[in-house]
């Protein structure tokens, strides 16, 4: 566990940025309690400070995993996130989209999101915007990049794609292993 | 469907459309049909009879005439002949069992009763056979006639037979009684109701055999004297048999009655077998064990050699031990049930036999699936609502949990519905949330699960403490974990910490836990129908091996505890396992008792089957009758154990033969002190010898101790106040002296330190003045003891 650089830090909040917008505050001030962003094997975790102190008496190998993992920097120094940090994308998300539910079975396989399922949008998104993605009965199932501005949608044909997809809850069970 | 029964009994038309070919009705096994021929039979037999009897009656009644028309006066003297007649013929049966008589050509229609009479007595013979056990005669040829004697004869050979079969003389004495009589009271309902129906002989025939069973052994004669008599009436009915007969038709008589004799005295046999199989079970020999059977022979065999262990000492074989009745019915589980044998053994050390049967049979059944809803995401109901929604027919598992589902079918696979993905459930089996619910974790603790894959256990747990506090979540598998990961993150939880280390050795890294959940590795005895192969590819080794890294993580577990008193709320470790042995479950758990300072507590569940305190050998704590035991046929949930133990302080209490090898190190010649104490109070007849011992054990324990300590403390004692003085004049006269000094406050932390050694020298003078009151109770009750 260790605190992340300056430069990672940029990094990750500017992703979480696209999704959550200025909430990210709303993350690290928090009232109960003082959270924190660590970095553990090329991981970013999220967790209080009472988490964090008990966690830091394991050694490197022996921990695992420690709150919730956020997502990771590959190789290139960029920083992914991972579907893993979806219980606080969504609550905080600016731009959603909902989608059918003929259309959710397509999503949680991986596939992009076309107009045909998509049921509503929020108004004004941009295009290039992180989204996350959520059934019509609320339920998160996912995250992506609007591939079309909101009044772009209207006009789009039912097979264009107006989102793409980034992670959506399907990886809990086909990429189990690279979860951590 | 199967096909079904014909209820209406409309016939199925024929014609196109139609199945060129249906299947017959079933037929039925000849000796099933048995019955029935043979009321066809009868029924033809009555026909021809009625028919005969009708001819005769007519002759008779020709006769009548004739005698009425031509002496008039001889009338009443005839009638008297007639009654003579009847008489006569009870006379000689009174004295000798008489054959039945079959002919329905017999005069005055006295055949058909009496061959109504002889079906009954072929049934009788039959259910007689049936009743009493069946042993081999030493079959007399003497009772079998001459095939020149009439039909009648081979009648009642056969019956004869069927008597001398029965050795007990009692039995015989009474059937052939019995006979006598029925035969006597056959031929007064035949007598009296000449004209009557059938039917109506048929009553008194039964009112025969109501009597007989009244009726005790009569003594009836010799079979000889049967034979002879037999004889004698066969030549009173052999002449008007002979004369309506043609000789074909006896014959074909004879022939009838011939095989009809075979045909019971086959049913008997066969009644005999199904008896022997039934009632008294008969051991097999070496090869027949080793002949492979059917499965439905083996499961035969183990029904029968249960049931003679049920009632051992009734249905045994004399010269067969329990024993081997046991291997038998251990060789034939382990074929039928395709088990190993070692492990078959310890089930039924486990259980009592008919027990063994359900539970072997459950765990041929597989569990149920069910789910757990997250508490953290979700409601019960709103899960619910939205997989049956999806196609899923589900219930609540029952009363005693409020997050558990049990699922009877589904269109779609539970595993991959939107909102598993979203980790509204997990899949998780009922046993799985006892535990957790024993372990009642609060919110803000600090909680291990210390071998968690696949975190089902421990989500629960997060689940509880509504993400507050910190779960630790631990498994030495590092594959494994990667499924805790996968779950915890999916079902919403943040405040875990995932660690990847041997359990046995967690206590290095952290300490001081509230509630600690250890569900051990285990065999796995208790999820047999999860993992079949558990029944073949377990031995010993395999046994010991789990147990022992269950002792070490139950000790490592209670070491990273926090105890009773440090603790507001906690202090309290869950262990369980999904095995149902014994030794991985009580022994375990009495071995942490003995070897941490731990107490057993009730682990809240109100259900389940209470643990062994006693086992086998094994003489285990009591409490241990706190843990639970969790059967697949009583609960239909895996086999399960929990037990809840309390951590009550951080002390290592020292097994006793430690503590005695620790004191002969302390001192030689106080343990050949105690020793001979202890041989003078042995050879003192005290009534509560054994309390007393264990007292007097502690308390020579505490004077060796203080012994040992005692003089050189004393010497001290009386030295110090003049070595302080000493060393305080030193440190007057050596200010300057800094080394000096030093030591003096060296010597100072001495004193103190003697001082205490003081108090605790008072103390254990206290404890001498017990051991010596203690003592006086001692030789005042060795005194009593002289006196009585």
């Amino acid at each position: 566990m260790k605190i992340l650089s300056d430069e990672r830090t940029k990094s990750v909040f500017e992703k979480l940025a696209k999704f959550i917008g200025g909430n990210i505050k709303l993350l690290i001030d928090r009232p109960d309690g003082k959270y924190c962003f660590r970095e553990h094997k090329d991981r970013v975790y999220y967790m209080s400070q009472a988490i964090l102190d008990l966690a830091l008496s394991c050694n490197k190998e022996q921990l695992i995993c420690a709150g919730t993992c956020f997502g990771k920097f590959t190789k290139t120094n960029k920083f992914r996130l991972h579907i893993t940090a979806l219980n606080y994308l969504a609550p905080y998300a600016q731009y959603k989209i909902w989608l059918k539910p003929s259309a959710e079975q397509q999503f949680l396989y991986g596939h992009h999101v076309l107009k045909s399922g998509m049921g509503r949008i929020t108004e004004n998104t941009p295009k290039n915007q992180g989204v996350v993605i959520f059934s019509m009965n609320d339920m998160p199932l996912g995250f992506g990049t609007s591939a079309k501005a909101t009044a772009d949608c209207k006009h789009a044909d039912p097979i264009a794609i107006v989102c793409f997809n980034q992670g959506d809850i399907g990886e809990y069970i086909r990429n189990e292993d690279t979860l951590i | 469907m199967g096909r079904k029964a014909k209820f209406g009994e409309e016939k199925q038309k024929k014609g196109p459309g139609r199945k060129a070919k249906k299947q017959g009705d079933p037929s039925f096994p000849k000796h099933l049909k048995e019955n029935v021929e043979k009321k066809l039979k009868s029924s033809r037999q009555r026909k021809r009879a009625r028919i005969a009897t009708q001819k005769l009656e007519a002759k008779a009644l020709l006769k009548e005439m004739k005698k009425a028309a031509i002496i008039e006066e001889k009338k009443i003297k005839s009638a008297g002949k007639e009654n003579e007649g009847i008489i006569k013929k009870q006379v000689p049966r009174k004295k000798a069992p008489v054959p039945v008589l079959k002919e329905p050509e017999d005069s005055e229609g006295e055949g058909t009763t009496e061959y109504s009479d002889s079906d009954e007595e072929l049934q009788q013979s039959k259910a007689k056979k049936l009743t009493k056990t069946a042993k081999k005669s030493q079959a007399s040829k003497k009772n079998l006639f001459d095939e020149d004697q009439s039909e009648e004869d081979d009648d009642n050979d056969e019956y004869e037979d069927n008597d001398l079969d029965i050795p007990d003389d009692d039995s015989e004495s009474e059937e052939l009684g019995d006979e006598e009589i029925e035969d006597e009271e056959g031929d007064e309902g035949s007598d009296m109701g000449e004209e009557e129906d059938e039917v109506e002989g048929d009553e008194g025939s039964d009112v025969g055999e109501e009597e007989d069973e009244d009726s005790n052994a009569e003594d009836s004669g010799d079979e000889e004297e049967d034979g002879d008599s037999d004889g004698a009436q066969d030549d009173d009915y052999g002449d008007s048999d002979d004369s309506d007969m043609l000789p074909i038709e006896k014959a074909n008589k004879k022939l009838k009655k011939k095989m009809e004799k075979e045909k019971a005295d086959a049913a008997a046999e066969e009644l005999e077998m199904n008896v022997t199989t039934h009632d008294v079970f008969q051991f097999p020999e070496g090869e027949e064990v080793e002949k492979m059977e059917g499965l439905q022979d083996v499961q035969q065999r183990m029904k029968d050699v249960i049931m003679v262990l049920s009632d051992f000492k009734r249905l045994r074989e004399p010269n067969r031990s329990r024993k081997e009745y046991l291997e038998l019915l251990l060789k034939d589980l382990c074929l039928y049930y395709s088990y190993n044998e070692f492990l078959m053994e310890k089930l039924m050390e486990i259980f009592p036999l008919s027990e063994l049967m359900e539970f072997l049979e459950a765990s041929e059944v597989t569990r149920p699936v069910t789910l757990r809803a997250n508490s953290l995401k979700t409601r019960r109901r709103d899960l619910a609502q939205a997989l049956i929604s999806r196609g899923v027919n589900l219930d609540p598992i029952g009363k005693w949990t409020k997050v558990g589902l049990v699922v009877f079918n589904s269109q779609v696979p539970l595993g991959a519905t939107p909102e598993y993905l979203a980790g509204h459930y997990i899949l998780q089996g009922a046993s799985s949330l006892l535990p957790v619910m024993a372990l009642a974790p609060q919110e803000n603790e600090r909680i291990l699960d210390m071998c968690s894959a696949p975190g089902g256990k421990a989500s629960h747990i997060a689940a509880i403490m509504k993400n507050t506090g910190v779960l630790f979540a631990n498994d030495a598998n590092k594959d494994r974990i990667k499924a805790v990961v996968g779950n915890f993150h999916r079902l919403g939880i943040v405040n875990s910490v995932i660690t990847n280390v041997d359990g046995r050795k967690y206590s290095t890294i952290m300490k001081g836990f509230d509630r600690i959940l250890l569900d051990a590795p285990c065999t796995g005895t208790g999820v047999l129908s999860k993992d079949p192969s558990v029944k073949t590819n377990k031995d010993q080794a395999d046994i010991d091996k789990c147990v022992n890294l269950q002792r070490e993580l139950i000790l490592s577990a209670i070491d990273c505890l926090s105890s009773a008193d440090k603790s507001k709320s906690g202090g309290y470790l869950v262990y369980s396992t999904c095995s149902i042995l014994p030794e991985e479950n009580e022994c375990v758990v009495d071995f942490a008792l003995k070897h941490r300072d731990v107490r057993l507590v009730p682990t809240g569940l109100d259900f389940g089957v209470d643990g062994f305190a006693n086992f086998r050998q094994h003489r285990l704590h009591p409490s241990l009758k706190l843990s639970k035991r969790f059967y697949p046929h009583t609960q239909n949930m895996d086999g399960f154990f929990v037990a809840k133990l309390q951590k009550l302080s951080n002390k290592i209490p020292q097994s006793r033969k430690e503590r005695r090898i620790e004191e002969a190190m302390e001192n030689p010649e106080g343990s050949d002190k105690e020793d001979s104490e202890e041989s003078q109070e042995d050879e003192k007849p005290v009534p509560k010898k054994s309390g007393n011992k264990r007292k007097m054990e502690e308390i020579t324990k505490v004077i060796k101790g203080d012994k040992s300590q005692k003089k050189p403390k004393l010497d001290s004692d009386q030295q110090l106040p003049k070595g302080q003085k000493r060393h305080v004049q030193n440190v007057a006269k050596n200010r300057r002296n800094l080394f000096k000094m030093v030591k003096n406050r060296r010597n100072l932390f001495k004193v103190a330190k003697n001082r205490r050694n003081l108090f605790k020298i008072l103390k254990n003078r206290k404890n001498l003045f017990r051991v010596a009151k203690n003592r006086k109770n001692l030789f005042k009750v060795a005194k009593n003891r002289r006196k009585l």
